[in-house]
């Protein structure tokens, strides 16, 4: 079955999961993920603003009742303290990308152009590459690649999905 | 007081009111037996394979309500526990485990008898540690024991080091555990009770399904009063069973796979089904498509997660069963349901249990063990044939009398789920019931029995084969016997030499008699019963077909 982009969207839903900073926990959280089958096109995790407090961001893919599965299962996990699905328009969503791009003498200018118009970055130079920075939606992102690749795409990484809400409201404010 | 970190696991273990433990020693937990000594006042039970030692802990925790405690070196100590404390998982039982690990500074470095055993049991478990620091022991073991026995019970594992037993601590037991992201809900919400008790009065057709829940939360006396106010009948699952006595009007049997056959009508008629404390489990809905197709249904589970997993759900509420039939049954008039009854009733004329016609049939096995015991015997049965009989054919009168591995379906679980029954009801003797497969798997606990003195009644469903999977060939693969026909030892003999008196049972005639003797009899005993081996268990639904479409035995439409 072939999926319009939005219909793809309203199918993606953005996890966020507040965990207990113990040794791990990550590995709870995607062991559980694995074993019961969840589609997961992203996952990323970091400290958040509370100290022993991890912030993890997760895309999963799937209709309302596997993602309340997923929220369900989550929970059960003993250091999982709080699941948001983040999932509607006032929400921030962010993801950043370093691209190694081929680059010759004659192509640098045009590239650096280009990272400009996407709001991107040079952040490194070589003899014959250049290192661009670029943050925004995955989109966005996708859309840059498909710019630069022929040029010649040496490497890329992506953090995959951040997100937050936007407003006073927050996923670790609503915990008190 | 400072103690080592052995000593704190003591400490702990007595103040959680643990008096028995399974286990066995080894090398990394020996600082652990060591200091054993100085602790009377817990009794330990040398099993013969840790595995064992898991299903003990798991059968004394089904008949009490306790934590059930269990207790293994490293490695090869930690990996055999792993079957029992998925047993335990499978089915929500309250246990912690206890294992010894290697040194922390060779953690990780593939030591001798080393095994990641937190990584191997994370998800069998509902929780599980490798204790780092002495510092972090008593936390860990006051949490272990609050996580195993509140919300959804299950098992929690402690891995304990061998350094860190030999360390010496400041012992305090913390009064209370809290983390922040466990927050179990008791309380059914107001709102949906309210909801639940308008939608129950509308039902003509009503129909309780009583899982395990109703076992483990001991809701024995509110799912009665629930049951005679709302006047519904009572399906148990398989571990739901003794939930009510057998011989109340309302309570009808087991339903699903090899349920009983007015039990699957009624559900599969019923326009409302009032699910407590269980799962919806694929051997109970049959298949989901054809699953009660007319029936809202209510469902009270303690785990938000079972509710809609499967089935959809009109009104969930998420909560203790006890406490929620508690506040449900405040709220509801008196009701009546004849016609509805009466229909089950005669559902239940036309479609009887069979009984076989051969030499020594199965159900007349466990028919005369219901005779004999009147219906009042802790029965711990293990998995296949022998299982669905006894749920079939022994009606239990006693409440929480039942006792057997239903997610898992664990083959070997009797013979030493019994030795942790036994302990929980030291004044009467246990019953296994068990097939000649699954006897021989964990047969070696005939030892621990003999040395521990159980009055343990052992009865062998004898037929030479590894009876459900036979059935299974003979109905779905062209009754090709591949790996299920299986040679035992002579079993009397062998009992005896484990000290273990004994009879061999040919005919259904020499049945009363024997257990006679075995009653009789002070201690363990051992009944050899040669049963009919071409025996199926019917009503049987076929996998993927409703449970309206069971199969009866054919030798029940002959005499129709």
């Amino acid at each position: 079955m072939v999926r319009t982009q939005t219909e793809l969207e309203a199918a993606r839903h953005t996890l966020v999961a507040l965990l207990e900073d113990h040794p791990g926990v990550l590995n709870r959280v995607v062991s559980l993920l694995r074993r019961r089958g969840y589609n997961i096109e992203s996952l990323t995790v970091g400290h958040s603003e509370m100290k022993g407090i991890s912030r993890l961001t997760m895309v999963v893919a799937g209709d309302d009742s596997i993602i309340e599965q997923v929220v369900k299962q989550l929970y059960k996990l003993v250091e999982v303290v709080k699941v948001s699905d983040l999932s509607d328009d006032r929400v921030v969503v962010r993801e950043l990308a370093l691209l190694k791009v081929n680059a010759t003498a004659s192509t640098r200018a045009e590239l650096m152009q280009i990272a400009d118009i996407y709001r991107g970055k040079i952040v490194d130079l070589a003899t014959d590459s250049v290192m661009i920075e670029i943050t925004g939606h995955e989109e966005k992102i996708d859309s840059l690649i498909e710019l630069v690749r022929r040029f010649g795409i040496k490497e890329i990484v992506r953090t995959g999905r951040v997100a937050m809400l936007r407003g006073t409201a927050g996923v670790t404010k609503a915990e008190e | 007081m400072t103690h080592t970190g052995a000593e704190i696991v003591w400490e702990c273990l007595l103040r959680e009111g643990v008096d028995v433990v399974w286990g066995y020693p080894g090398g990394a937990a020996l600082p652990l037996f060591d200091a054993w000594a100085k602790y009377p006042r817990i009794h330990h039970v040398l099993v013969r394979h840790e595995q064992a030692a898991a299903h003990a802990a798991d059968g004394y925790a089904r008949a009490t309500g306790k934590v059930g405690v269990c207790v293994a070196t490293s490695g090869p100590g930690a990996t055999n526990l792993v079957t029992g404390i998925a047993t335990a998982m499978l089915d929500s039982v309250p246990m912690v485990a206890l294992t010894a690990q290697v040194a922390s500074s060779v953690v990780g470095t593939d030591a001798f008898q080393e095994v990641n055993i937190t990584g191997i049991t994370l998800t069998i478990t509902k929780h599980n540690y490798l204790v780092r620091r002495v510092e972090d022991l008593a936390r860990t073991m006051r949490e272990a024991f609050f996580l195993a026995s509140t919300g959804r019970p299950g098992p929690v594992l402690v891995d304990l080091p061998k350094d860190v037993l030999f360390a010496p601590c400041e012992f305090e037991y913390p009064e209370r555990s809290t983390r922040p992201g466990y927050r179990p809900v008791i309380h059914g919400h107001p709102h949906q009770i309210g909801r639940a008790a308008q939608v129950i009065q509308q039902a003509k057709r009503p129909v309780i399904i009583a899982g395990h829940g109703i076992n483990s939360s001991q809701a024995w006396q509110e799912l009665r009063q629930f049951a005679e106010k709302l006047d519904a009948p009572v399906v148990p699952t398989l571990l739901g069973l003794s939930c009510l006595p057998a011989e109340h009007p309302l309570h009808l049997g087991m339903a699903g796979m090899h349920g009983v056959a007015w039990a699957n009508l009624a559900v599969q008629n019923a326009d409302l089904l009032i699910v407590l404390g269980m799962r919806m489990d694929d051997r109970f809905t049959g298949s989901l498509q054809h699953f009660a197709p007319l029936a809202k249904v209510v469902q009270i589970d303690i785990d938000p997660a079972e509710i809609g997993k499967r089935v959809p759900v009109l009104v969930p509420i998420v909560g203790d069963v006890r406490l929620c039939l508690q506040s449900l049954t405040e709220k509801l008039p008196e009701q009546k349901h004849q016609e509805w009854l009466a229909q089950i009733a005669a559902w239940r004329q036309k479609h009887p249990l069979v009984v076989g016609s051969g030499k020594l049939p199965p159900q007349e096995v466990i028919r005369t063990l219901y005779r004999a015991t009147g219906g009042q015997a802790p029965v711990v049965s293990d998995v296949g044939q022998h299982q669905m009989w006894v749920a079939q054919h022994y009606e239990f009168q006693k409440l929480n009398r039942f006792f057997t591995s239903g997610g898992l379906g664990t083959m070997g679980y009797s013979l030493p789920a019994a030795l942790g029954v036994q302990a929980a009801f030291p004044d009467d003797p246990v019953w296994v019931v068990v097939g000649d497969g699954s006897v021989q798997m964990n047969l070696q606990e005939l030892a621990t029995i003999a040395q521990e003195r159980l009055p343990i009644k052992t009865v062998i469903m004898n037929n030479g084969y590894l009876g459900m999977v036979r059935q299974w060939q003979e109905l779905f693969h062209g009754a090709r016997y591949i790996g299920t026909p299986i040679l035992g030892p002579d079993f009397v003999p062998l009992a005896a030499t484990f000290g273990i008196p004994g009879r061999r049972v040919d005919s259904a005639g020499d049945l009363e008699a024997a257990f006679k003797e075995a009653q009789q009899t002070e201690g363990p005993f051992l009944l050899d019963c040669r049963v009919d081996g071409d025996e199926n268990v019917y009503p049987m639904v076929a996998p993927g077909e409703g449970n309206a479409n069971f199969v009866e035995d054919p030798r029940g439409y002959a005499g129709k």
